[in-house]
C-alpha cells in the first residue's frame, strides 16, 4: 500500500518535558489509522504534529521528519499553512464559528482566506453536506446559526467544513468522545465512507471504536510506540505484552 | 458584654449613618443634574448648534464650532488611536511573551494613571513648539495619548475571552494567523471592543486640559488643521470664567449637550455589551 | 477561467506572508506605548532641567512665584494641592466607605444596585462641569450662606478667618469631595463584595448585630483595599485640573484659613502654561509638572500595591 504520511523518529519537546520518543510509523493511504493508549501517552502530540499545530507553542520543539507523500513538512521554508490546507483536522469538541451561519462555517476554509465565487461556493457546500450525510436535514435552514444544531451535527459540521477544502488527509482527536451513543454511531460510520477519499489518522481512548473504525491500530504508550500493525492482529494476538494488557484493560 | 437594646441601638444609629453617607453623595449628584437641566434646557436653541459665540456684550451665539471641533479632534484622534490600541493589544493577546507583555501592560496602567494636563504638556513640547503654534493636530495627539492605553487593555481583556478553539478551528483549516486574528478572533471579541471603544471616546469627549495648550480653542471656525481649533469643554470653560451672564448661559446649555452625548455613548457602549451576552 | 475557490496547491514557500508583516505591525503598535511613556518622562525632564539647574532645591520650598523677577518657587501650589486634597479625602472617606456599606450590606439587592450605577454617574460627569457648577452655583452659594455662617461661628479659629469670597479652598475641597467619592466607593465596594461569605457568617452565628458584623468581620478583611481606594483617590485629586482651577481661586498665597482663595499645581499650569513669558518661566511650570507626574506616579504605584494585595489573598484562597 501507498504510504501517504510517514513519521521518521519524531521526537516532541515541551521544555523539559520528552513528551514523544522517536516514533516512526506509516501510514498508509486511503485507510483509517487508530492511535490508542492510555492518557498522557502523546497520542495528540502525535497528532497534532502532523499539521504542525505546535508552530503555535512556543514551547514546543519538533526534531525528527514527517514525510507527505516522500516530502518533509518540516522542511526549511515549507509554509505552515499550505500543509494545513492539505492536513486537516477534527477536535474532540465540536468547534464550529459561533457568529457564522452553517452555510458560512462549510465555506469558511475559503472565506477567511478571502473571496468566494457564490456558485462554486453553493456547489461546495451542498456536496460536503451531502458526504457528511447533513445535507437533508439542513439544506432549508442553510442561513440559520450553526449553534442552533445538535452536538452530532456540529461535528459533522466540522467534518463538511474539514473536507470542503479539500485535504488529502484527515486527523481526527477524539472526534465523538464528546457526543452521545448515536451521533458517535453516525461519526464512526462516516469515517468508514470517508477513507475512500481520504487518509484518516484517529487519537481514541475508546477501544472498541479503534477496533470497529480502523484497518491499521498504533499502540502508544508514554510516549513511545510500542506496537503498530493491522487491527485485527492487535486486537486478538498483539505482539507485545503491553499491548495485551492495554487491550484487555489491566490498565489505562 | 453590653447590654443588646444598647448593641441594637448602636446598630440602627450606625445603620442611620450609611444612609445619610449615602444620601450626602447622592444629594449633590442630584443638585448638579438639576441644574444642567434646568439652566441647560433654557438656553438651548437652534442658535445654539449653528452659530458661533458672538462677541462679548452681543447676546445670542452658540457653539457651533465647539461642537465641530470636538466631533473632529475626536475622529483623528480615534483615527490615530484605535489603531495602536487595537493591534498592541492583539500583540499583546496572541505574539506577546510573558514578561513583554506584562512590561506592555504595565506601562499602559501608568499611561492611564497619568493627569490629563501632563498629557497636554507633553504633547505641547512634542507638536506646538516644533510647529510653533497651536493646533486641532495637537489636540488630537494630546487625545490619542489618552485614548490608547484604555482602549488597548479593553481589547486585550475582550481578545483573551475569546476561546482557543475557534482559533484553533481556524488554523487547521489552513487559515494564517494573521487572518485568523483578525477575522476570527477580533471579529469575535468585536462587540465587547467596540464597547471599550466607545467608553474611551466618550471619556476624551468630555477633556478639557489636555486641550488647553494643544488646540487653544478659536473663537471662530478653524480653516486648517494646522490652527488652533475650539472644542465643547474649552468654551464651556472660558465661558464658565467669563463674567458675562450670556456667556453662562451658552456653558450650561454646552454643558448639558456634553453630558447628554457622553451618557448616550456610554449607553450605547452598554447596550453592545449586552446584546453580546445574548449571541 | 479556473475557478476561484479551489484549494491552492501544494507550495513550498518562503515566508513572505502576511504573518509577518501583520506581526510586525503589532509589534511596532505595542511597542509605542513603551515609546509614549518615555517620551512622556524624556521631555518632562528635559524641560523642566533650567528650573532644576536654576533653584536646584529650593524650587520646592521657595515661596515667591514671580515671573517678570524671575524667581519661581513652587511651595504654595504644593501647599494649595496638598491641602485641597488630603482635606477633600478626610471628607470624602467615610461618605464613600458608608455608601459602599450601604450598598453592599444594607440596602436590598437591586436597589443597591440603582445606588451603585447612580454613584457611577457621578464619576461619569467630565471635570469642567463640575467647575461649572462648582463657579455658578456652589461657589456663590457657599459665599452667601456658608461661609458668612462659619466666619460668624466659628470666625476665631483661624481655619475661618478672612472675608467670604466664595472661590477658596472650602470651594476646592467640597468640589473634589464629591468628584472623589465614586472612585473611593466603587473599589470599596468591590472589596467588600469580595469578603468571603463563611467570615460574615461566623460573625451573624455568635450573634452579632448586622453592624457588629460589618464592624468585625467585613472592614477588617478589606482594610488594605479601602486604604488602596482612598490613596488612589488621593492621586485623582491631586491631578484634578479644571473643577479645581476653577473654583480655588487661583491666588499663589499659603494660609490656614480655608476661606482664602488658593492655587494647586495642575491650575497654576492650566493657567500660565499657554501664556509663558519666558524659557524660564516654562521651564519652571514643566517642573511642577514633572512634581505633580512623580507624585501621581507613587501614588498610583502604592495604591495598586494594596489594592493587588487584597484580590491576591482572596484569590489565593481565603481563609
Amino acid at each position: 500500500m501507498y504510504t501517504k504520511v510517514k513519521l521518521e523518529n519524531l521526537n516532541v519537546h515541551f521544555g523539559s518535558n520528552h513528551a514523544v520518543r522517536d516514533v516512526s510509523i506509516d501510514f498508509p493511504e486511503n485507510s483509517v489509522t487508530a492511535i490508542i493508549g492510555p492518557s498522557g501517552c502523546g497520542k495528540s502530540t502525535v497528532l497534532r504534529s502532523i499539521n504542525r499545530m505546535h508552530d503555535l507553542a512556543p514551547a514546543a520543539r519538533v526534531t525528527g521528519k514527517i514525510l507527505l507523500d516522500d516530502s518533509d513538512i518540516y522542511d526549511k521554508g515549507v509554509d505552515p499553512v499550505s500543509i494545513r490546507r492539505r492536513v486537516g483536522m477534527v477536535f474532540q469538541k465540536p468547534n464550529p464559528f459561533p457568529a457564522m451561519s452553517i452555510y458560512d462555517n462549510v465555506i469558511a476554509g475559503y472565506k477567511l482566506n478571502g473571496r468566494v465565487n457564490r456558485a462554486e461556493a453553493d456547489e461546495i457546500v451542498e456536496s460536503s453536506l451531502k458526504r457528511v450525510a447533513l445535507w437533508d436535514e439542513v439544506k432549508d435552514r442553510l442561513k440559520s446559526n450553526a449553534m442552533e444544531l445538535s452536538g452530532g451535527q456540529q461535528q459533522r459540521l466540522c467534518i463538511a467544513r474539514t473536507i470542503a477544502v479539500k485535504p488529502e488527509v484527515i486527523l481526527m482527536d477524539e472526534p465523538a468522545s464528546a457526543l452521545d451513543p448515536l451521533s458517535t454511531l453516525k461519526i464512526e460510520e462516516l469515517i468508514e465512507e470517508l477513507k475512500e477519499k481520504y487518509t484518516i489518522i484517529i487519537v481514541t481512548h475508546n477501544m472498541q471504536q479503534a477496533a470497529r473504525v480502523s484497518d491499521i491500530t498504533a499502540f502508544f504508550y508514554l510516549g513511545e510506540l510500542i506496537e503498530c500493525g493491522e487491527t485485527r492482529k492487535i486486537f486478538t494476538t498483539p505482539d507485545q505484552k503491553q499491548t495485551e494488557d492495554y487491550i484487555t484493560g489491566r490498565f489505562g | 458584654m453590653r447590654s443588646v437594646t444598647l448593641r441594637k441601638a448602636n446598630n440602627l444609629l450606625m445603620t442611620a449613618l450609611m444612609v445619610a453617607a449615602t444620601l450626602s453623595v447622592l444629594v449633590p449628584l442630584a443638585f448638579i443634574f438639576v441644574h444642567i437641566i434646568k439652566m441647560g434646557l433654557s438656553s438651548i436653541s437652534l442658535d445654539f448648534f449653528t452659530q458661533i459665540p458672538k462677541p462679548t456684550g452681543e447676546t445670542g451665539g452658540g457653539m457651533a464650532n465647539g461642537i465641530v471641533g470636538s466631533a473632529v479632534m475626536i475622529a483623528m484622534a480615534s483615527l490615530l488611536g484605535l489603531p495602536i490600541g487595537i493591534f498592541g493589544a492583539i500583540y499583546l493577546a496572541e505574539y506577546g511573551g510573558s514578561r513583554i507583555s506584562s512590561v506592555i501592560r504595565f506601562a499602559a496602567d501608568v499611561l492611564s494613571g497619568i493627569p490629563s494636563i501632563i498629557t497636554g504638556m507633553v504633547a505641547y513640547t512634542l507638536l506646538v513648539v516644533p510647529m510653533k503654534g497651536f493646533s486641532a493636530l495637537a489636540g488630537s495627539v494630546a487625545l490619542a495619548m489618552i485614548m490608547i492605553p484604555i482602549v488597548l487593555r479593553t481589547t486585550e481583556e475582550q481578545l483573551k475571552m475569546v476561546p482557543g478553539s475557534l482559533r484553533e478551528a481556524s488554523l487547521a483549516l489552513g487559515v494564517p494567523l494573521w487572518r485568523t486574528s483578525l477575522k476570527v478572533t477580533l471579529r469575535s471579541a468585536m462587540t465587547g471592543v467596540m464597547t471599550g471603544i466607545l467608553l474611551a471616546i466618550a471619556r476624551v469627549a468630555g477633556e478639557t486640559a489636555p486641550l488647553l495648550f494643544t488646540a487653544l480653542g478659536n473663537q471662530f471656525w478653524s480653516r486648517k488643521l494646522t490652527e488652533p481649533m475650539a472644542a465643547m469643554p474649552l468654551q464651556i470653560f472660558s465661558f464658565a470664567i467669563s463674567p458675562y451672564e450670556d456667556w453662562h448661559r451658552l456653558a450650561w446649555a454646552g454643558a448639558l449637550v456634553l453630558v447628554t452625548v457622553m451618557f448616550s455613548l456610554s449607553l450605547a457602549a452598554r447596550y453592545f455589551g449586552r446584546s453580546r451576552q445574548k449571541g | 477561467m479556473p475557478p476561484v475557490t479551489t484549494a491552492p496547491k501544494w507550495n513550498i514557500k518562503t515566508g513572505f506572508n502576511g504573518d509577518f508583516i501583520f506581526k510586525g505591525i503589532t509589534v511596532l503598535f505595542a511597542f509605542s506605548i513603551l515609546v509614549i511613556l518615555a517620551l512622556m518622562i524624556y521631555e518632562m525632564v528635559g524641560e523642566s532641567l533650567p528650573a532644576m539647574r536654576k533653584f536646584g532645591r529650593h524650587f520646592i520650598g521657595g515661596m515667591e512665584w514671580d515671573a517678570v523677577q524671575g524667581t519661581f518657587g513652587a511651595l504654595p501650589y504644593l501647599y494649595g494641592s496638598v491641602v485641597s486634597s488630603v482635606l477633600a479625602l478626610a471628607l470624602a472617606t467615610p461618605l464613600s466607605v458608608g455608601s459602599a456599606v450601604f450598598i453592599t450590606e444594607i440596602a436590598p439587592k437591586k436597589f443597591g444596585a440603582v445606588v451603585a450605577a447612580l454613584v457611577e454617574l457621578l464619576a461619569a460627569i467630565p471635570s469642567v462641569i463640575y467647575g461649572l457648577w462648582g463657579i455658578l452655583v456652589m461657589a456663590p452659594w457657599l459665599q452667601k450662606t456658608v461661609q458668612p455662617f462659619l466666619i460668624e461661628h466659628f470666625g476665631f479659629l483661624p481655619f475661618f478667618k478672612g472675608a467670604p469670597y466664595g472661590v477658596s479652598m472650602l470651594a476646592a475641597v467640597f468640589i473634589l469631595m464629591i468628584m472623589v467619592v465614586p472612585i473611593i466607593t466603587s473599589i470599596t465596594k468591590e472589596v467588600l463584595l469580595a469578603v468571603p461569605q463563611s467570615q460574615k457568617e461566623a460573625a451573624i452565628a455568635l450573634g452579632a448585630t448586622r453592624w457588629e458584623m460589618i464592624r468585625m468581620a467585613v472592614l477588617p478583611y478589606g482594610r488594605s483595599g479601602i486604604l488602596g481606594a482612598v490613596i488612589l483617590g488621593l492621586g485623582r485629586a491631586i491631578g484634578e485640573t479644571m473643577a479645581v482651577t476653577m473654583v480655588i481661586g487661583n491666588a499663589p498665597q499659603i494660609s490656614l484659613s480655608l476661606l482664602s482663595p488658593a492655587y494647586t499645581m495642575p491650575s497654576v499650569i492650566a493657567n500660565e502654561f499657554a501664556e509663558t513669558t519666558s524659557k524660564l518661566h516654562s521651564a519652571a511650570l514643566m517642573e511642577i509638572g514633572l512634581i505633580l507626574l512623580v507624585v501621581t506616579l507613587v501614588i498610583n504605584a502604592l495604591a495598586r500595591l494594596l489594592i493587588w494585595s487584597v484580590t491576591r489573598r482572596q484569590r489565593g484562597g481565603g481563609h
